[in-house]
């Protein structure tokens, strides 16, 4: 995959953020992601993310678990092996709600989870490129994706004068490969460009 | 909405003056440094324990299901009282995930990991039960529908024992998916601090890649939030069809419609216990308290009184209607083998009545709601209880039958019986001394994301926004991103 070169800026404080992303958005520049260590509510708005339809998939998925359980038990107990319980009826839809119930729930939340990672593309051996260690402790670490227009002390400094607490310049890899994140450097101080 | 700001009336769920990282350092810390001999003492006893309950398993298997005193009268005894048990304890996590995330409880955030693991451990132990009654455990996939070369004959739907099946599966598996995907950013957390290689290696595989995405946190917000949603009625659901297991009988003492609702609130009765349990002792040994806190605690025992009381009325219920009803079967069995002190087994009826009725008493006083010396006691109580009511539900409903001849006079287990059930305590207990080593125990992530709206130290901030004029208030909170 290509290289792309990044201008990154870290703040230690949503408080600074939510401003500095506005800012830096009314600059004209186009922000690529602001990795958190926690979920910053707001923040997909502020950035201009579109909400996400994970749960409509997980509805869909839900009714097709739903569904399943329906035509397979009655498939099998009216047409296939069809039963005599006591005299009831072969066609006996409340007992098997229960079963009906727990397979809607069951298919709704394995897609969703499959459906996430997908997504988010995290599997058991993806690696990614990191833009800070801190991302995943204390640091909210927003990255611009430079283009040919871009001037990146330009974007450097008004990261820095917004209340970044570290800049940075970093070309990397974009997207995701297998591979083990042992064999990395510090990745504070690979890769980066200047 | 959430609000930004929370009301200083309300107790801090984070204590002291913490930062971002110090919260990771407080938490992570267990994990990154070297186990302590209490640890290793803890594991081994543990340990033990599986390997006699594994050898009590091994003999039911070789010699069959002799090994235990179950006959034909009491056909269900120390085995299924452990599966509805531990079924029971099993669902505290899930319901202070869940529930509690649905109803935007902040203080979930501080126990519902360790609930969690709880949970799933729980459940693993719960389904050796019916699994090794089958006797012929290599056979035990013939409960899955499939097709197959005997007819196909398939699985009976109609029968509760297999709606047990599912709802045990499922309830695993969303638990297991629900718990997973909450440790995904933690064990990022832990990778990006690993010092060592193996570390580095094992972490990154078991973060999947994870990266703290602002567009990933928004998914998964969203997938947490559906399973939440999806979890509170398979947790509600997966206790009723336990109890249908029983209710769908016509066994007296088990024929009753109470039995959905009264079922579900023990188990959460005893699930919140054995959580009780488990993180007074997590919190001290791994000096958490600052984020397990006592109001934390209170708030559990105030659940635990709670629930505790629900039961009572339920067993009092039971007893109006063995009356009330007039059939002098269910008269029997609810006045005199369980009732009446001096009948074979009343003593477990009366065991179960003072642990889970009148001893859970005491938490209306909140001075003992947060006295964690007694916590600590009555949570051993109420669990001890709880064994006794579904220990009272299957053998006293059995040991008497409609045909006096097959009365079977008592039943005691033999030593390979209790040696199962030891060994699940042993299960239990070394998934979860291995979960308590190598995971993060608290939600660091979820922690991370209440610290600055409802930590001490923070707290003092909110001062300036209450003496602002409310309009101010309304129009920031409006606008709270």
């Amino acid at each position: 995959m290509a290289q792309k070169k990044f201008v990154v800026g870290c703040f230690d404080d949503e408080k600074v953020l939510f401003p500095a992303v506005k800012q830096v958005r009314a600059a004209g520049y186009k922000i690529k992601d602001v990795y958190t260590p926690f979920p910053v509510h707001g923040l997909d708005h502020a950035l201009g993310m579109r909400e996400t339809s994970l749960h409509t998939a997980g509805f869909i998925y839900g009714i097709t678990g739903t569904t399943t359980a329906i035509s397979c038990i009655s498939w099998i107990f009216t047409k296939d092996w069809p039963l005599n319980i006591g005299g009831k009826p072969h066609f006996a839809l409340p007992a098997w709600i229960p079963i009906i119930f727990e397979l809607t729930v069951l298919f709704a939340a394995v897609g969703m989870v499959m459906t996430f990672m997908w997504l988010c593309q995290m599997a058991p051996g993806v690696k990614k490129h990191h833009f800070h260690k801190k991302a995943t402790d204390d640091l909210f670490v927003m990255v611009i994706e430079c283009t040919d227009k871009t001037n990146a002390e330009d974007l450097t400094s008004l990261l820095s004068s917004k209340g970044a607490v570290e800049t940075d310049i970093q070309i990397a890899e974009e997207g995701w490969w297998f591979g083990t994140y042992d064999t990395e450097n510090d990745n504070l101080y690979n890769n980066v460009a200047h | 909405m959430h609000l930004k700001y929370e009301s200083q009336l309300r107790e801090p769920l984070v204590y002291g003056n913490k930062t971002y990282s110090q919260v990771t350092e407080d938490i992570l810390r267990p994990i990154e440094a070297k186990p302590s001999r209490l640890w290793y003492i803890g594991f081994f006893i543990a340990v033990s324990l599986l390997s006699f309950g594994a050898y009590s398993v091994y003999r039911e298997v070789t010699y069959g299901i002799g090994q235990w005193n179950l006959n034909k009268t009491i056909g269900w005894g120390w085995d299924i009282t452990n599966f509805v048990w531990w079924v029971g304890i099993g669902h505290a996590g899930t319901l202070i995930s869940a529930v509690l995330l649905l109803f935007r409880q902040g203080w979930r955030t501080g126990v519902n990991r360790a609930a969690e693991a709880m949970t799933i451990f729980a459940v693993m132990c719960a389904g050796q039960f019916p699994i090794f009654h089958m006797g012929r455990v290599w056979m035990a996939f013939f409960v899955m529908p499939y097709p197959n070369s005997r007819g196909p004959l398939w699985v009976n739907f109609n029968s509760p024992l297999l709606w047990d099946v599912f709802a045990i599966s499922t309830y695993f598996t969303v638990s297991l998916l629900f718990w997973y995907s909450g440790l995904l950013p933690d064990f990022a957390t832990v990778r990006d601090r690993a010092f060592t290689k193996l570390r580095k290696k094992l972490y990154g595989i078991a973060a999947f890649g994870w990266n703290g995405s602002t567009k990933h946190w928004q998914r998964h917000e969203s997938l947490s939030l559906v399973l939440a949603g999806l979890s509170t009625p398979l947790v509600l659901s997966v206790h009723t069809i336990v109890s249908f297991d029983f209710a769908t009988s016509v066994i007296p003492g088990w024929h009753t419609t109470i039995f959905p609702p009264y079922f579900v609130a023990g188990a959460i009765f005893s699930g919140f216990a054995m959580v009780q349990s488990l993180l007074i002792i997590v919190r001290k040994v791994f000096g958490l308290t600052d984020y397990i806190t006592i109001g934390h605690i209170d708030l559990m025992n105030k659940v635990i009184v709670l629930t505790g009381s629900i039961v009572g009325i339920a067993y009092l219920t039971e007893l109006f209607m063995g009356w009330y009803s007039q059939n002098k079967y269910e008269g029997y069995t609810f006045w005199y083998s369980r009732a009446y002190l001096f009948s074979p087994y009343g003593w477990s009826y009366w065991g179960m009545m003072a642990c889970n009725v009148l001893s859970p008493q005491i938490f209306w006083s909140r001075k003992m709601r947060r006295n964690v010396f007694v916590t600590f006691f009555m949570s051993i109580i109420v669990n001890i209880g709880m064994w006794f009511e579904r220990f009272v539900i299957i053998v006293t409903s059995l040991y008497r039958d409609y045909l006096p001849s097959s009365w079977s006079v008592y039943y005691s287990p033999t030593i390979w019986e209790i040696g199962f059930y030891v060994g699940t305590f042993g299960l239990f207990f070394t998934c979860f001394f291995l979960f308590a080593k190598y995971f993060p125990v608290i939600a660091v992530a979820e922690i991370k994301y209440v610290l600055k709206r409802s930590g001490e130290s923070y707290k003092p901030e909110f001062d300036a926004i209450d003496a602002q004029p409310i309009d101010t208030f309304v129009h920031d909170q409006a606008h709270a991103h």
